[in-house]
């Protein structure tokens, strides 16, 4: 059952993705809905046997890259921090199939997409079940190629080439890191496997210290500030918004780019033992939530905004990593899974409704017309913005409140820059809201004319999602992360020393109080200034201080200008003229494959040389031969003569032929 | 002891040389063979008076009556050769090669 949670998803995307032809649209979703859908129920028994019956289970299928220390095998962990993400997954992604029957029904692509759906599935479960760190890497990779695949769905799109190319560069970068954080601490620990490594390291660092750790550790949250679009490498994310919605829900939102943050908790033996890696972690994050969060309080395109707020909400779930709060960090994780898969998939129902019209300037009006995709719209946010007793509630708080009981700078900065961005949060979830749904309808009468509810293939996933973001919170706080909760087992490591949950119920009152003050007061402030002041909102975006404000903002902090100024062109410029064209091309093409292919080639050219058809040429070579091999069954002959006495004759050979 | 092997050893060498240096015509090469061949057999029979040994001798006959055998089929083929190419001069006998 364990295995064929993973092998399900696969044997999906093979039906749909090579057989699509003879099982039809219908039947390409139908299966993949299917094979995703079984996955789902085994994994919510897998966390009944692994998670709250506390029996992980350790499957080590077949060797994979045995070489020396290398010991890369195909297998799989099962612990409480896996089986929490595999309801993740695969519930989201089973909805998100069922959802994408819907949403893609005039779509002539279908199979395709199933597949492609189902693949992604499969490798996010490799990634997810792995227990070392090569297959986690084949996991991670294959998450990215499936991501490249998706944005790239609708191929005659340029800005959708464009988007794909820039999400697998910029992660490329990311993978980088994380592969030589690989690479050091295979070099250093000799191994791969998880269990292997972490049991190495409290012994290491008492060793030799936590500086070579901090390190490892760092190059492996470059890999997560790739994955999980934290501050530097954020940028991909909001344009790969150009991906079918689904496609923004399942792997922009509730799935993939979580797997950085994933795998800074799994690691979490390792980031507990690098305290310096943790500081850098929490800032990092915090300054990602609040520049994500400002950036999405100006934006038009309806799902630009979502994606800014995940990439926020991930600032979220690194800084709670940083401050040591990984099962915090894993709760957020998984609450904003359905609240987020909820808004995108609503988002996908307003874009669907309004025959895919993105840009919310363009909406509004469509309560009367979408009361459904409303109320689900307005669950997602009210869950996001940490409203009182929704799932967002229970776990933001908690973050927040560990930040201000950390006592630290970083701990009080990630703090400040949390609530700050709930404020904004609660502010561009409202603006969206209004704007769509509210304010007086921009739209074309065609458009609002043929605007429908979401059919029940698409409401089905929305009212289970709308269940998650309901009581999801509330029902999985106390085992999650309750003080004294045996939930997590041995799954995460957290230094005495680091345990702040305790502490964090007792900070002052107003502290708690702050976020919610916040969050309320900063969606009161959005409906407001919309709804009554818009031209003052307007006259203000117009001044010249709110102008050059408004441009910063809608130009998302000018990431995309500096780096396409200033690092891509230096970058190109060395990958063209010094890696491809002095290294890959000049100096081990020539000494490398075509350098050994002139010396064969030469060579074999004088050894021919030597085969001139002549009777006493051949008679000479027959006693040269002869005396050569006397020479063997002479006693006391050393062979390196031998090996002299050849390179001699090739001398003698080139002499000749030069001479002639 | 040992004064044949100064008198067949040169001889040996001269032939194989004359196998390796030969450039003028089928004749020599079969010369320098016969030579070869030579010097084997008075080893032969030298080593078989050194060791108190007939079967040496016996070899050596052996070798001879091999030998003329050999130059029997040599000069055939040459007689042949001759008549197919119209020329037994070593520089144009190339056509072993591929």
């Amino acid at each position: 059952m364990y295995l064929s949670i993973v092998a399900l998803p696969l044997m999906g995307a093979i039906t749909a993705g090579l057989f699509g032809r003879f099982v039809g649209p219908k039947g390409a979703g139908f299966i993949t809905t299917g094979c995703v859908g079984l996955a789902a129920l085994f994994s919510i028994t897998t966390v009944y046997e692994v998670g709250l019956s506390g029996s992980p289970v350790y499957v080590t299928v077949a060797p994979w890259i045995h070489s020396e220390w290398l010991d890369a095998s195909w297998g799989f962990l099962f612990d409480s921090l896996t089986t929490s993400m595999l309801v993740i997954v695969t519930g989201i992604s089973a909805l998100v199939h069922c959802y994408a029957t819907g949403y893609m029904s005039h779509d002539p692509h279908i199979p395709r997409f199933m597949a492609y759906l189902s693949l992604f599935t499969f490798f996010m479960l490799m990634l997810i079940t792995a227990e070392n760190f090569v297959q986690m890497f084949l996991g991670w990779e294959g998450v990215g190629l499936c991501s490249y695949l998706l944005i790239n769905f609708w191929y005659t799109r340029i800005q959708a080439n464009k988007a794909a190319m820039k999400a697998m560069i910029v992660n490329r970068v990311g993978d980088f890191g994380f592969a030589l954080g690989i690479f050091g601490f295979y070099a250093t620990f000799h191994t791969v496997d998880f269990a292997t490594l972490f049991a190495q390291i409290p012994a290491y660092v008492a060793v030799h210290g936590d500086a070579w750790i901090t390190v490892l550790c760092l190059f492996l949250f470059v890999g997560a500030v790739g994955k999980s679009a934290q501050l530097g490498l954020h940028t991909w994310l909001p344009d790969a918004m150009e991906g079918p919605t689904p496609v923004s829900a399942l792997i922009h939102a509730a799935t993939m780019v979580t797997a950085g943050i994933f795998m800074m908790i799994r690691c979490s033996p390792l980031f507990e033992y690098a305290p310096t890696a943790l500081i850098v972690v929490t800032i990092f994050g915090a300054m990602t939530a609040f520049m994500a969060a400002t950036t999405g309080m100006l934006q038009n395109d309806l799902k630009k905004v979502i994606a800014y707020s995940t990439c926020s909400q991930l600032g979220y779930m690194a800084f709670a990593v940083g401050l040591s709060q990984y099962s915090v960090s894993m709760f957020h994780l998984m609450n904003h899974a359905y609240f987020k898969a909820l808004l995108f998939l609503s988002a996908g129902s307003v874009i669907h409704a309004v025959a895919d019209e993105q840009d919310m300037r363009r909406m509004g009006g469509l309560l009367r017309l979408l009361p459904y995709t409303y109320v689900m719209m307005l669950i997602g946010s009210m869950a996001l913005m940490g409203f009182p007793f929704l799932t967002g509630f229970y776990s933001k708080d908690v973050i927040l409140e560990v930040a201000y009981a950390h006592y630290s700078v970083a701990g009080t900065f990630a703090h400040w820059l949390g609530v700050i961005s709930a404020f904004f949060t609660a502010f561009y979830s409202f603006r969206l809201i209004y704007f769509t749904f509210f304010r007086d309808t921009n739209a074309y009468r065609t458009t609002i004319e043929h605007a429908h509810d979401a059919p029940f293939a698409m409401g089905f996933p929305l009212f289970v999602l709308s269940l998650g973001a309901l009581f999801g919170g509330y029902l999985t706080r106390d085992a999650i992360i309750g003080p004294g909760s045996n939930y997590w087992g041995n799954a995460i490591v957290t230094l005495p020393e680091h345990a702040i949950l305790l502490d964090a119920e007792w900070i002052p009152l107003s502290i708690k109080w702050i976020p919610l003050v916040f969050s309320l007061g900063g969606a009161t402030l959005a409906v407001i200034l919309y709804h009554g002041f818009a031209p003052v909102v307007h006259a203000i975006q117009l001044s010249p201080l709110g102008r050059e404000l408004t441009l910063f903002f809608t130009k998302k902090w000018l990431f995309d200008r500096v780096y396409n100024e200033c690092i891509v062109p230096v970058a190109l410029r060395f990958g063209y003229t010094t890696t491809y064209k002095a290294l890959d091309k000049g100096l081990i093409e020539h000494f490398g494959p075509f350098g050994v292919s002139n010396a064969v080639e030469k060579l074999v050219e004088n050894v021919r040389q030597l085969h001139s058809g002549y009777i006493y040429h051949a008679a000479f070579w027959m006693i040269t031969a002869l005396f050569i091999g006397l020479l063997f069954i002479t006693p006391g002959f050393d062979l390196r003569l031998l090996w002299i006495l050849m390179i001699s004759i090739l001398f003698v050979v080139e002499r000749e032929k030069t001479n002639a | 002891m040992h004064e044949w092997l100064l008198i067949s050893a040169p001889l040996f060498g001269f032939g194989l040389v004359g196998i390796g240096l030969n450039r003028k015509n089928v004749v020599v090469l079969l010369l320098s063979i016969e030579l070869m061949l030579l010097a084997l057999n008075l080893n032969w029979i030298g080593f078989s008076i050194a060791m108190d040994d007939s079967y040496g001798q016996l070899f050596a006959l052996f070798v001879i009556t091999v030998a003329a055998a050999e130059s029997a089929i040599g000069l055939g083929l040459l007689v042949v050769y001759y008549r197919v190419r119209g020329t037994i001069a070593m520089d144009w006998v190339n056509v072993l090669k591929g």
